[in-house]
């Protein structure tokens, strides 16, 4: 295989092969409740996918100097010293985002995604790999979130970005938001549609199930009536 | 080199990333500060204008809401004796005063209608004055909705009677129920509301169902929003409370016998 | 006392971190088979955020606070910034000592909470509380009742939704939404039952 070859599937593998949160079940945390307008979503996975890839690209560069029994200190570091760093440039640069987000950013941290990646990916490979991967991550993070935040807000306020696609009937249009979708409870449904919907794709994603139903289990039409 | 897993190694390892870290997050913290203090302070002042009705666009430039807002004083009133003061509250503003046992007062459950638990002793409001004499008052009001505390302003022209607009800049309500208090159309309804009744006693309330213009009572109420019942209380409750004896109501008075 | 009370009741069934901020979903979701193992990860999430949002206010307010270092002399002093990083440190520092301590002191529960307790430490909920703790501004008796709060509403979900799950193992669901997908249903759903509890007022 090639290096570029490689590349691309560090990059793009975890989009929808590898999604983190499809199948990793990493970084739903945090995801959900920023998903209720499109730009906060965007603002997130800009900063997540950042967090992501220079993390790993720092902690890969430094990945023989780290002593063993202090591994996950020492990435928990790098990573909070990232996360102080977007949250302040943030509140600089893009002050309404960032108190819309609120809590959101600093928990950014706790991401499953960021950690993972940092403990399985960087401690083993080099930096460019690294690097590459934790954008891989990030935009497979970003993949779910984009697809939500659309849905969330097209459906639920009629708008996009902000801006009005479809007028709703308390500002004189037509359309009724489903209020439904603004809610926490939404996201959920939404996501185990999506899961629902790469799975059905790729069916070798699809899980075991712990308790097979034996076939002879059911009980017979006919024999029910007897 | 020393080996990376002694405990030599370790301590050194953790001493040079604590070193390095703690550099790269204090020059971004320093750096960029005053950038942020001016965000915060440029939003309070936006937010200011767009309820007082000073300025209407959103999106306005940062010279612009600067520029507008040299025509507002922002003034220091005690809530206890409804009169101006020269101090400051402590923390920077009411809302930070009120978390500080020495610069607040605990409400007993009678009299906090608007749920906020503690009252700040000074609040800060914001003046507008046209050749000497006053145009506008802007003050800041805040209680709890559905979901948690609604903090906005309320603008009031000079009879300290009628409305010129409320608005909220911070709100966690339901989104397209109680989160319609944002709405622009419901927020237009404030205007040219009546607070006070002939008698002094708060009259400004939210009904149900729509307002019926034909009633004599039309001037002084608004429609509740639809679906939001406990937002709609909240925010009647807030009125009530920030115009009412604990909130601004002695010091409107006071204003308008010119005794502030 | 009726405030803190209120502030209980509210983090427990109103503000549910699982259910309505989505908090501690990685563990939530991956540790939710058995009712047991549930309870036994919501116990330890309950003890943590009990400990940690009243030890991060106190250094919050006492230290980082902007104009906090006053009584050291330094009124002017805003270290705000330090919040997340002297937060996480104090979450991996607490679970390490938690964990020796039970380890001697109270080896039982050490055995059953075992293997969840490093996990806390990248539990989103432990972190989230410190958070909200700082963003509602909360003071230390207020966070002591909230950190409490939030941890046992977390647990009533997590032990609430292994219950359901262990029942569901025996129903015939959909290929492709085996597993995780089937469970972000029942989630929402439960979410959708949480929702019942607001404007609940004490």
């Amino acid at each position: 295989m090639s290096v570029s070859m490689k590349l691309k599937d560090t990059l793009l593998g975890p989009v929808i092969n590898n999604n983190p949160i499809a199948l990793q079940i990493l970084g739903v945390c945090s995801a959900l409740a920023v998903t209720t307008t499109l730009s906060a979503a965007l603002v997130m996975c800009l900063a997540l996918t950042a967090v992501t890839a220079f993390s790993n690209l720092s902690i890969s560069l430094i990945r023989n100097q780290i002593p063993n029994s202090i591994r996950i200190i020492v990435q928990m570091t790098v990573i909070a010293s990232l996360v102080i760093l977007v949250d302040q440039i943030l509140k600089a640069l893009a002050y309404g985002v960032s108190k819309q987000l609120t809590v959101f950013v600093g928990l950014i941290i706790t991401n499953c995604i960021v950690m993972g990646r940092a403990e399985a990916f960087a401690m083993k490979h080099g930096p460019v790999d690294s690097f590459f991967d934790g954008i891989g991550n990030g935009l497979g993070y970003s993949f779910i979130l984009i697809c939500l935040a659309v849905i969330r807000e097209l459906f639920g306020s009629g708008t996009l970005l902000g801006y009005t696609i479809l007028p709703t009937i308390n500002n004189g249009g037509w359309y009724n938001p489903n209020g439904l979708l603004l809610l926490a409870p939404s996201a959920f449904f939404l996501i185990a549609l999506i899961i629902w919907a790469i799975r059905s794709w790729k069916p070798n994603q699809v899980e075991e199930e712990v308790f097979k139903i034996a076939p002879n289990s059911r009980v017979h039409p006919a024999e029910e009536v007897a | 080199m020393v080996n990376k897993d002694s405990v030599k190694g370790t301590l050194l390892v953790a001493l040079v990333l604590c070193l390095v870290c703690s550099v790269v997050i204090s020059t971004a913290a320093v750096l960029l500060r005053p950038t942020q203090q001016a965000n915060v302070e440029l939003d309070i002042k936006r937010n200011v204008l767009m309820i007082g009705g000073l300025v209407t666009d959103p999106k306005a430039s940062k010279a612009t809401i600067e520029q507008t807002f040299s025509a507002v004083t922002t003034r220091y009133v005690d809530l206890r004796t409804g009169k101006f003061t020269d101090e400051k509250p402590l923390g920077g503003s009411g809302r930070a005063a009120a978390k500080i046992s020495s610069a607040s007062e605990r409400l007993t459950s009678n009299e906090d209608i608007a749920k906020i638990i503690r009252r700040e002793n000074i609040s800060e409001v914001y003046l507008v004055e046209k050749n000497g004499t006053l145009e506008k008052v802007i003050l800041p009001v805040r209680g709890y909705g559905l979901w948690g505390t609604l903090y906005g302003f309320l603008a009031l022209k000079r009879d300290l009677n009628t409305v010129i607009g409320l608005g909220f800049y911070q709100q966690k309500e339901t989104a397209g129920l109680g989160g319609e208090v944002d709405n622009p159309k419901w927020k237009a309804q404030w205007v040219g509301k009546k607070i006070y009744d002939a008698k002094g006693n708060v009259a400004v309330k939210l009904v149900k169902g729509g307002v019926n213009p034909a009633s004599p009572e039309a001037k002084y109420e608004v429609d509740a929003l639809s679906g939001a019942t406990l937002t709609s209380n909240g925010v009647d409750n807030l009125l009530h409370f920030w115009l009412g004896s604990e909130g601004f109501g002695p010091f409107l008075k006071n204003l308008k016998a010119g005794e502030a | 006392m009726e405030h803190y009370i209120s502030l209980i009741v509210r983090a427990i069934f109103i503000e549910n971190m699982a259910l309505a901020f989505f908090l501690g979903m990685c563990t939530f979701l991956a540790v939710s088979k058995k009712v047991e193992t549930a309870i036994g990860l919501g116990i330890a999430v309950v003890v943590m955020l009990t400990i940690t949002v009243p030890i991060n206010s106190l250094i919050y307010n006492y230290l980082l606070k902007d104009g906090a270092l006053a009584w050291a002399g330094y009124p002017n002093v805003d270290l705000s910034f330090l919040g997340l990083l002297s937060f996480i440190g104090v979450i991996a520092a607490l679970v390490q000592i938690l964990e020796m301590f039970l380890d001697r002191y109270v080896p039982a529960l050490y055995n059953a909470l075992g293997v969840f307790l490093p996990l806390i430490t990248v539990n989103c909920a432990i972190m989230g509380g410190s958070l909200f703790m700082v963003e509602r501004e909360y003071n230390f008796g207020e966070s002591v009742a909230y950190g409490l709060g939030a941890g046992l509403g977390w647990a009533l979900a997590i032990a609430a939704l292994a219950g359901i799950r262990e029942r569901m193992k025996y129903s015939d669901v959909p290929e492709g939404l085996k597993g995780l997908g089937i469970t972000f249903i029942t989630v929402g759903l439960m979410s959708l039952g949480f929702m019942s509890f607001i404007g609940i007022d004490i």
